[in-house]
């Protein structure tokens, strides 16, 4: 026992300015790693998590993709940068189970009593569920040209609308957490999602132009943060003017980091 | 010596006006092991929760080697390891691995991390399963990883709510090994508990909690002073026999005998003459009891004096407490009983 108690080391204080800089980053670290681990761990999810997207491509690109016409290009080029936007927006969900299932576990309740950054769970998960995005976008983008994808510009734009649909991903992952933090439970969270996701989704322009939808739900459609990303990618890879999409989606990214994260602060203050 | 806990006037209200905590007061002295006991919902938890700055008190103040919980959350969260009833470690992280998280969200060194972490392992007898996910740990092994993962940092003070809850008696009894070996090394202990004997075997100082109030405080052996001297236990081979040895015996030195399933209880001052007596009256009624006990009144006994409840009945044992109330209902009024 004496290996256990026998020297007791002065009281840690809790240190200001760029030390506690490094410490908050230290601490978010390790939770990402933490998150990334338990992603790791159950194998089925991972399996069916990235399989769901790819069903999604074989899908539109096999299924429904021969009754939809669009004008001017293929509808396997139209649809990748729709299905990067799905994946992305379906993929916020993960960031609320995760965090009403460490809630309901009681992770969060021990993270509070540890001197680490407050900041640490919200921030940590948020950015696991970024690198978890970063390896479900390369898939995808595999799965693309696998099924005839065809860029219509060059690797830097396409790299560019990657980094906006990851920037889209990471800023709903803060707005999922607030629903995450709010549900009873895992199971709860998720079917919280998915009222949200489904119009989101689908009442865009990921899948089929909104031209094509009634007039009512052209004004959703057509400015909704799903069609922005997605109308931005698809300039960055098919070509087309940009400007304006990429600054809608910009806009709508940073909008809802802005207005969110600091409600799911909040909330998970109170949690 | 100086206090290493303290909690003065704590009150806690929760949403519907539930009072959790309705002016708790204690102190814990360093180098010592305090029980808070009590029975589900007494509050004990949420006294936990404000003195290791997850809560914060609607009233009153509490501190932790002299830093103030509520002014000062983040110093005293450097200061304590908390283990607790829910086991919270990582399911799908190994022992390892859930060792080293916690030590680096303690921002200890790696090095510092890497030597404590076989030493912790082999002592809470993890070694052969510290490179395996939890998902294949038995309820005992996950609480002996939440109690290795609280010493991760060496804290001089340490939370254990309800560290034994839910475990099988043998694990229950290794548990408590540990923790025995744990206040030997001078750790300060605030134990909650709903065990009597829990509290009666590892602390030196006991709170008894209901509804949110210390009801009494003292030493285990104080506690058990304020029941008189002994209780009288007689065994029979059923209940329906425990309640016509109950009925036999009648009033004794002004006390009823209680009936707890098939058993007969009765507090004595003086022992031995209650239980010649005893003895006499069984005799005439022709009952033979199963065994005898003059034993030391436990903690059980003194919640009982105190509340006019048994302390473990509400959280799991409601059955056992219908059983009771039927025993006395039976034992004052045979007549129903017999209807039935």
């Amino acid at each position: 026992m004496s290996t256990v108690a026998g020297t007791i080391p002065p009281a840690v204080v809790s240190p200001r300015g760029p030390a506690r800089l490094r410490w908050a980053i230290s601490d978010i670290a390790t939770v990402v790693q933490r998150n990334l681990l338990n992603y790791l761990r159950i194998p089925e999810a991972l399996f069916f998590s990235s399989v769901q997207p790819i069903m999604f491509v074989l899908l539109f690109r096999y299924v429904f993709g021969g009754a939809i016409k669009i004008p001017g290009t293929s509808y396997v080029n139209y649809l990748i940068p729709g299905i990067f936007a799905q994946t992305v927006a379906f993929g916020a969900v993960s960031t609320a189970i995760g965090l009403a299932e460490d809630l309901q576990r009681g992770i969060i309740e021990r993270f509070r009593a540890l001197p680490m950054a407050r900041s640490a769970v919200l921030a940590g998960r948020t950015v696991a569920d970024l690198v978890r995005n970063v390896v479900v976008v390369l898939i995808i983008t595999g799965v693309g040209f696998a099924v005839g994808f065809r860029l219509q510009t060059n690797a830097a734009a396409f790299i560019a609308g990657l980094l906006l649909l990851l920037l889209f991903a990471f800023s709903l992952s803060w707005g999922f957490a607030v629903i995450g933090l709010t549900a009873p439970n895992s199971e709860t969270a998720q079917v919280m999602s998915f009222p949200i996701l489904f119009p989101l989704t689908f009442a865009s322009s990921a899948f089929v132009s909104v031209q094509s939808m009634p007039q009512w739900l052209h004004g959703f459609a057509d400015y909704q943060p799903v069609s922005a990303v997605t109308n931005a990618a698809r300039a960055l890879m098919l070509g087309g003017p940009t400007a304006s999409y990429v600054l809608q989606s910009v806009a709508w990214s940073v909008g809802i980091v802005v207005v969110l994260a600091p409600l799911a602060v909040r909330k998970y203050r109170r949690a | 010596m100086a206090d290493a806990i303290e909690a003065r006037d704590l009150v806690k209200v929760y949403k519907g006006d539930v009072r959790a905590l309705d002016g708790v007061s204690f102190a814990v002295e360093e180098g010592t092991v305090f029980g808070l006991l009590g029975p589900n919902g007494a509050g004990k938890t949420t006294a936990v929760r404000i003195l290791t700055t997850v809560l914060r008190p609607d009233g009153g103040s509490a501190s932790v080697l002299g830093h103030d919980v509520a002014k000062e959350p983040e110093v005293v969260r450097g200061l304590f390891g908390l283990a607790g009833q829910y086991a919270a470690v990582d399911e799908n992280l190994t022992a390892r691995e859930n060792l080293r998280m916690i030590g680096r969200l303690n921002h200890l060194p790696r090095a510092v991390i890497g030597e404590r972490t076989d030493p912790l392992l082999s002592q809470f007898q993890l070694e052969d399963a510290a490179d395996r996910p939890l998902k294949t740990y038995s309820g005992g092994m996950r609480r002996r990883l939440d109690l290795a993962a609280a010493l991760v940092a060496r804290p001089r003070v340490l939370f254990l709510d309800e560290p034994t809850t839910g475990l099988d008696p043998q694990s229950r009894l290794d548990l408590w090994g540990v923790i025995e070996e744990l206040v030997h090394g001078g750790t300060t202990v605030l134990l909650t508990t709903q065990y009597l004997e829990e509290a009666d075997r590892l602390a030196e100082r006991v709170a008894v909690v209901d509804h949110g109030r210390v009801i009494s405080q003292g030493t285990p052996a104080e506690l058990k002073a304020r029941m008189g001297a002994t209780v009288l236990e007689i065994g029979l081979s059923d209940s329906e026999a425990a309640k016509a040895a109950a009925l036999a015996l009648g009033r004794l030195e002004d006390k009823e005998p209680q009936v707890v399933g098939n058993l007969v209880e009765l507090p004595a001052d003086r022992g031995s003459q209650i239980a010649m007596e005893a003895l006499r009256r069984l005799d005439q009624s022709g009952i033979v009891p199963v065994s005898f006990t003059l034993r030391e009144p436990s903690l059980d006994d003194v919640f009982l004096a105190l509340t006019g409840r048994h302390a473990e009945i509400e959280a799991d044992e409601e059955q056992a407490l219908a059983r009771t109330q039927a025993g006395n209902r039976t034992s004052a009024t045979s007549a129903t009983g017999g209807a039935r």
